[in-house]
């Protein structure tokens, strides 16, 4: 579905993505795994052309995304933005329903749509429709977010630090809830987090980037094999978390 | 008498409809002319730092510029434009009145409108931005439905700045001939009626405000998306709008305008003027408040048709003449040469309005001065005061030259303040004006110019080029040539410069015309 092939981006001297490539299958659920500056999100942006490349080609369905108009390609893949992105003085419903009103559906047509993506996202609607973004909270926010992104029934959808703000419980629930409807609608997910134990919990394969390069790509057990010592660093994390948290919580979780 | 019980807030009233609609007119024509410039080339140079820069740096020097020199500017430049296209097109434009004040203030509405609205749409978050583009706006569509609206209270803000400022200094438009609430302040400045004066201030501040009021409106109610509120306020300004026209509709045409200059004798003369024509059953109309230079420009190009100018401010301003000739002989040659642009002169009202300087009384005589000559062995001791444009007149050159005048100081003054302040002996000597009525109230003396450096300044009827076979009129205004001689003069001005019922023009006119219509 997204295909990068020796993708290169320099913002001036520095090479913000350097010659990288990266297959996503239909359906698969990707996780790109980085820390600040590792260039993950500048990937990201180069897919929906946000960004424009330096060097190398990127498919989306089959055509090089250069080849088609960048505005008709945002409109066909859905975006999640870090902490939501939402228009702050347009409504819960207005902001849903703004793909579809760009691509000229009617007004009837973006109401229904609306209403069936509150629920899908588990929002109340009667309660959140007419609101604005700033009285909701930020899992709330998150949730409209991701049902603005899926509004136009993109095949794709590209996550940038979804859930990275958001508290643990809420952080874990959200997961969840968009794991599931990445299945139930049969999307192709790309996810970019800094969090490994997200990104294991999640996707389906990881990519580790760092300098604008690509380390390592595979599903979790594919990765614990890799011979570069800061994926397996990475890899090692959650799981050095979870013997510590073991070591000091009661083993039945009982407080 | 109770302050609302004087029959001036009357009179003031009956102005109103006049005034205000001509100022509400120029001023909204202005702001959304300013803002129908300003608001593209703010959104044009949201991201392009250089012109952005320029931009602003213009803007702001405009800002820098007075009001009234600004608005005084256009005048001369729409001339010289107006001269051009009936060079080149074979068709012109008034450069008096409402296009000059219109433009001048649209100009001055540009700061704010641009400075808000670029610091509107610059401080939107680049996230929301990057959003709007990632949702799949076009850069149109991400303007329209995200910037602007986020943009919108701040450029708003720009906006009703911008209105404000217009319907202030629109009160300054009265000089270049556009009539408006200032109107009320100039008059009641030159003829100390503080009436006047209050009522133009409050006036023009509750329209600033009311249109401020309705600004908000509308801004709240987009940025609510609320169409009640949007609607009302829009509404509100097309009533505004609206109101004004209904009065100038039903005015005529047909009707003659008197002009006058900036000072109290002038508001007096074209008050007599609009009353004759009244009487003789021609409908006429006072356009006060003109500047100087802009007043003879005005009757040239038809714009006012009849005004009473003086034959020395004529020789030096408009013949460029330097040499002084007697009175009847500069009368004679001034008359053939404005023939040859149409102009007519036809005929003096019977009494000079010189330049003079002017002394106490008293300390005239303790110093034994009768003369310029006699002042000039003084004069290194001594201050000097006079009006804003004396000093930079070719009589004050000349007086210099004829007497080898020397003053130890020269100050300009507010000509009202300036017969005072030489009666308390802030200043010692002050260029005052021979018909003025304060010189017999404060006990001052009159200096002769016996090297007759200071030209004569008979008072002189002038009638534009289309009047110069209108009989009727002329008929109208022949009985008061030769009528009015200094002494009546002077009084009808110390009238004018009282602060009290009495003393508005209307009412000085006419004590003037019982005192000498009868003649």
């Amino acid at each position: 579905m997204i295909g990068y092939t020796h993708v290169t981006k320099r913002f001036g001297p520095l090479k913000a993505v350097d010659d990288v490539s990266l297959d996503v299958a239909e359906g698969e659920f990707v996780a790109i795994v980085g820390g600040s500056g590792s260039g993950k999100s500048t990937l990201l942006r180069l897919a929906n052309r946000l960004i424009e490349a330096d060097g190398g080609s990127i498919t989306v369905e089959g055509e090089d995304v250069r080849s088609v108009d960048p505005v008709a390609v945002r409109r066909r893949i859905g975006y999640v933005f870090q902490s939501g992105g939402l228009f702050p003085h347009l409504s819960v419903a207005d902001n849903i329903g703004i793909t579809p009103k760009l691509l000229g559906v009617a007004a009837a047509d973006i109401a229904a749509r609306v209403g069936e993506l509150l629920d899908l996202v588990q929002l109340d609607g009667a309660a959140h429709h007419d609101r604005l973004p700033e009285a909701l909270s930020g899992g709330q926010r998150q949730r409209v977010g991701v049902a603005r992104a899926l509004a136009a029934k993109p095949r794709i959808v590209l996550m940038d630090e979804p859930f990275g703000a958001l508290d643990p419980l809420t952080r874990d629930a959200l997961g969840d809830d968009y794991r599931s409807l990445h299945r139930k609608l049969g999307l192709t997910t790309v996810m970019i987090t800094h969090d490994m134990t997200e990104a294991i919990l999640l996707a389906d394969r990881i990519a580790v980037m760092r300098g604008g390069k690509m380390l390592a790509q595979g599903t979790p057990a594919e990765l614990s094999k890799s011979s570069d010592a800061y994926v397996l660093e990475l890899l090692r994390t959650p799981r050095r978390q979870v013997e510590r948290l073991n070591a000091l919580l009661p083993q039945s979780g009982a407080a | 008498m109770s302050l609302f019980a004087d029959p001036r807030w009357g009179e003031a009233l009956s102005h109103l409809a006049d005034y205000l609609g001509n100022h509400v007119r120029v001023s909204l024509a202005a702001l959304a002319l300013g803002l129908v410039v300003s608001l593209p080339l703010a959104i044009l140079t949201r991201n392009r730092p250089a012109p952005r820069a320029i931009l602003l740096a213009l803007a702001s020097i405009v800002q820098t510029v007075p009001g009234l020199a600004l608005l005084a500017l256009f005048y001369p430049l729409l001339l010289l434009a107006a001269s051009v296209t009936l060079a080149w097109f074979g068709v012109s434009f008034s450069a008096f009145g409402f296009l000059p004040a219109m433009l001048a203030l649209a100009l001055y509405s540009m700061l704010p409108v641009l400075r808000n609205g670029i610091t509107g749409l610059n401080g939107i978050d680049p996230a929301l931005i990057e959003a709007a583009k990632g949702v799949g706006m076009t850069p149109q569509q991400s303007l329209v439905m995200v910037e602007l609206p986020l943009a919108l209270p701040v450029m708003m803000a720009g906006i009703r700045t911008a209105a404000v400022w217009v319907i202030g200094t629109a009160t300054l438009s009265t000089p270049i001939g556009q009539t408006s609430l200032g109107n009320y302040i100039f008059a009641g400045l030159q003829t100390q009626n503080w009436v006047f004066v209050l009522f133009g201030c409050f006036a023009s501040a509750l329209l600033a405000l009311a249109v401020d009021q309705l600004l908000g409106l509308i801004e709240s109610g987009l940025r609510r998306r609320s169409r009640l509120r949007t609607g009302l306020g829009a509404v509100g300004i097309a009533a505004l709008v609206a109101a004004t026209l209904v009065p100038s509709m039903g005015r005529s045409s047909q009707s003659y305008v008197v002009g006058a200059k900036t000072f109290a004798e002038q508001y007096v003369l074209s008050a007599l003027l609009t009353d004759r024509l009244e009487a003789a059953g021609l409908s006429a109309a006072a356009r006060s408040g003109l500047g100087s230079s802009v007043i003879f420009e005005a009757l040239k190009a038809g714009d006012i048709d009849l005004y009473v100018d003086y034959s020395g401010t004529l020789w030096s301003n408009q013949l460029h003449r330097t040499d002084i000739k007697p009175r009847t002989e500069l009368l004679a040659e001034l008359k053939t040469t404005l023939a040859k642009e149409n102009i007519t002169l036809l005929g003096e009202l019977g009494f000079e309005n010189a330049y003079a300087l002017v002394m106490p009384k008293k300390r005239a005589e303790a110093l034994g001065i009768h003369s310029i000559a006699d002042l000039a062995a003084h004069a290194s001791m001594m201050s000097i005061a006079g009006d804003y444009e004396f000093f930079s007149r070719p009589e004050w050159a000349a007086l210099q030259k004829a007497y080898g005048l020397s003053f130890r100081a020269q100050r300009q003054m507010q000509p009202d303040f300036m017969y005072a302040a030489v009666a308390s002996g802030e200043v010692d000597v002050i260029a005052g004006y021979t018909s003025d009525g304060l010189i017999a109230k404060y006990d001052l003396v009159v200096l002769d110019d016996p090297r007759h450096a200071i030209p004569p300044y008979d008072a002189i009827l002038l009638l534009a080029p289309k009047r110069a076979s209108d009989e009727r009129l002329q008929t109208a205004l022949k009985p008061l040539l030769g009528k009015i001689d200094i002494a009546t003069m002077r009084e009808a001005n110390l009238r004018a410069s009282g602060n009290d019922a009495n003393s508005s023009p209307d009412a000085v006119a006419k004590w003037l015309w019982e005192k000498v219509g009868k003649r």
